[in-house]
């Protein structure tokens, strides 16, 4: 769980970075369970997949690291079956593009195997698959697909944003029974915060209350979540109070907590990791409209990417990502802030950025959270 | 393909194990023409590819197989089902779309699985069940059984990404895993030739270092003899082998009739694969053995087809799943 500014920080709690907790998850997972193992291209690879690999291949040995020829759709139908077997693989792809190779192995085979069987298959199978930002990383290695996912009944779609959750979701993760679609943001790898040392699988039951306010709903999904935290603290100091929400579980998605929010607030803002269009945030909009229509105060809005691919170029990458002082003035327009406020909060949340490249992780994003 | 008279020589196996066979193959025969026949009273409302013409590479390939040995299949997946020991009355429910049937409807006659009979899932994703074949084979190896898994695939999934991958990955790893794969010599409509350069299909085994053992795809015993080979040596730890079998579906790609009208197939071609019936050429050779009388073999007929009367008698009677049931086990 981030912790909010202003809160005092217990120094005593171990601080780690997000790359670290996943390491720590699954350590643990593997001690644990003899039937988890780990798969993927680079597995075994000296840089242990940003670090988040580091030292499994020297404890467990091969054959429950796996290294993996370059053949995504076998090896994710191998996990599918070792899983039916009683198995519970977990699978990383060090770019979520990869994983798009096998998709058809996903979504025929796992998401549908216990429906399909009437309740007697399980596919306890975790596919961790990483979202690049930052360093040119261009339109096939920074997608935002977490709604493509979330279309598919029988997977489940998570989205951490820190490091407790990193690891606490992901023993969560391995410990469900299900196919679960882990989504990790390369940036919160590097992102710090408390994590508990000991085996807390968190369940993968939805949306948490990062902080409390009246006056906005904003729901942000996994790095987002630290951009909106920006805002919010910042909002916070001019008067004006933000429910914000980390969705954390898209699929399958649980919504009640929020929408009883928007019903409280009579507004809500979406901020999304992926496309604003066809994004999570539209199908929360749609629901929330649907569902607290007599509440709302002003028209839901949502932030998400634009509609064209990622570009490589620094120059053109800089308008495409949503960051802090957009959520910020977003939030003010829905709560009908004075221009004045909305332009001081917008320089605020923007000083201290200016002189740093935006293509690599602000430091103040390293946390603790 | 071959008509001759399939040799019992050199078999060693004994007159009751060839009688099984030649029952099975019998059996299979009868369950899909009666579905054949029944199809238009329009109760099996789901798709069927019917294994006509197919039965000795499913009777073939799983009479080597043990009941903890797995299979995964295909669209064209009754004969591998009933072959390995699937249940039939469920399996004729599944295609009513019964509350009974092997899914409990939720799948109809592309998907029959039966746990207790080994057939884990039959996917009709052409190549997309090779790989859940490589899971399991890879959790006996995990877990320290000397179980095999066997996929069966067709010609079509030769042209599939998904194969080649699962054919390397299986090498590297050695997996207790055989593929088998039934070459009838049609994708729906399309001839091989139309879709794969002129050479022997199973050639692209050796770019993958996968041993293979051929056989005539309706000849049951060539296919026993050859799974065999492949299953014992997964058995012994030697790793994955490619059994490839040629033969023929005689009806059409997908429902009960035939559609030799349509052109597709060279005129003649089906009648001279039909001469080559493995159900006919196997009894022909059991009788002429001395193994199978007429009585014998009337016998065995009229066993099978009062079994299908009952499978169908039940399918009909089951009750259809309740609507409300549809939303159940999305999750586990």
């Amino acid at each position: 769980m981030p912790e909010v500014d202003g809160k005092p920080k217990d120094r005593s709690k171990r601080i780690l970075t997000g790359a670290q907790a996943i390491v720590e998850a699954t350590e643990q997972a593997m001690e644990r369970h003899p039937e988890v193992f780990l798969l993927g291209e680079g597995a075994q690879d000296p840089k242990g997949i940003f670090g988040t690999t580091t030292g499994l291949l020297e404890r467990f040995g091969p054959q429950r690291v796996m290294e993996m020829p370059l053949a995504e759709n076998a090896f994710t139908g191998m996990a599918i079956g070792a899983a039916l077997m009683g198995q519970r693989p977990l699978v990383v792809h060090q770019r979520v593009e990869f994983s798009l190779l096998a998709m058809e192995q996903l979504l025929n085979n796992a998401a549908k195997m216990h429906y399909v069987s009437g309740g007697k298959h399980r596919v306890p199978l975790v596919i961790r698959v990483v979202v690049g930002r930052g360093w040119g990383q261009g339109p096939a290695h920074s997608q935002s697909l977490e709604s493509l996912f979330s279309a598919v009944p029988g997977l489940k779609v998570v989205l951490p944003s820190n490091a407790a959750d990193l690891k606490g979701l992901l023993l969560g993760a391995i410990e469900d029974d299900n196919p679960v679609v882990f989504i990790e943001h390369r940036w919160t790898h590097y992102a710090t915060g408390h994590v508990p040392p000991g085996y807390a699988p968190l369940p993968l039951d939805g949306p948490r209350r990062l902080r409390e306010g009246g006056d906005v709903t904003v729901v942000a999904s996994s790095y987002m979540t630290l951009e909106a935290l920006q805002a919010a603290n910042a909002l916070a100091n001019q008067g004006i109070g933000v429910d914000l929400f980390d969705l954390r579980v898209a699929r399958p998605l649980q919504l009640a907590e929020i929408l009883a929010s928007v019903a409280r607030t009579g507004r809500l803002l979406t901020v999304d990791l992926g496309s604003s269009s066809f994004g999570l945030g539209a199908e929360i909009v749609a629901r929330a409209a649907s569902e607290t229509f007599d509440s709302l105060k002003a028209a839901p809005r949502r932030l998400g990417l634009p509609d064209h691919p990622t570009p490589s170029s620094r120059a053109l990458a800089e308008v495409f990502y949503i960051r802090s002082p957009q959520i910020g003035a977003a939030i003010c327009d829905l709560v009908g802030a004075k221009p004045e406020l909305r332009g001081q909060l917008e320089e605020e949340l923007q000083a201290g950025r200016d002189d740093l490249p935006l293509d690599i992780p602000h430091p103040s994003f390293k946390g603790p959270f | 393909m071959k008509t001759d008279l399939i040799s019992l020589e050199g078999s060693d196996l004994s007159t009751e194990d060839l009688l099984r066979l030649y029952r099975n193959l019998l059996r299979v025969r009868l369950i899909e023409e009666a579905i054949a026949a029944r199809y238009s009273a329009q109760e099996m409302r789901c798709p069927v590819h019917l294994s006509v013409g197919q039965e000795a590479a499913a009777v073939g390939a799983c009479d080597p197989l043990t009941r903890e040995d797995r299979i995964v299949s295909t669209h064209r997946c009754h004969g591998h089902y009933l072959a390995k020991g699937g249940d039939l009355t469920r399996m004729i429910a599944e295609i009513h779309g019964r509350a009974t049937g092997c899914c409990g409807g939720r799948g109809g006659s592309m998907h029959l699985f039966d746990d207790d009979a080994g057939v884990v899932a039959s996917v009709p994703i052409v190549g997309s069940s090779v790989p859940l074949g490589l899971g399991i084979a890879l959790a006996f190896q995990q877990q320290g059984l000397p179980h095999v898994a066997v996929a069966f695939f067709g010609d079509g999934a030769v042209e599939e990404g998904a194969l080649h991958e699962s054919a390397n990955l299986a090498v590297v790893h050695q997996l207790p895993l055989v593929f088998f794969l039934e070459n009838n010599l049609y994708s729906v409509y399309t001839p091989l030739q139309d879709r794969q350069p002129e050479r022997p299909l199973a050639r692209f085994a050796s770019a993958h270092e996968l041993p293979v053992e051929e056989a005539d795809g309706n000849d049951v015993l060539a296919v026993r003899r050859a799974t065999a080979v492949a299953v014992e040596r997964a058995r012994q730890g030697e790793g994955p082998t490619l059994v490839a079998v040629n033969t023929y579906r005689w009806r059409e790609h997908c429902g009960p009739a035939y559609d030799d009208h349509l052109g597709y197939r060279p005129e003649g071609e089906l009648a001279k694969w039909q001469a080559a019936c493995p159900v006919a050429r196997f009894e022909k050779a059991l009788t002429e053995a001395g193994l199978l009388s007429k009585e014998h073999q009337e016998s065995f007929a009229a066993a099978c087809a009062a079994e299908i009367e009952t499978a169908f008698r039940v399918a009909l009677q089951a009750p259809f799943p309740r609507p409300e049931s549809a939303t159940d086990h999305v999750y586990a």
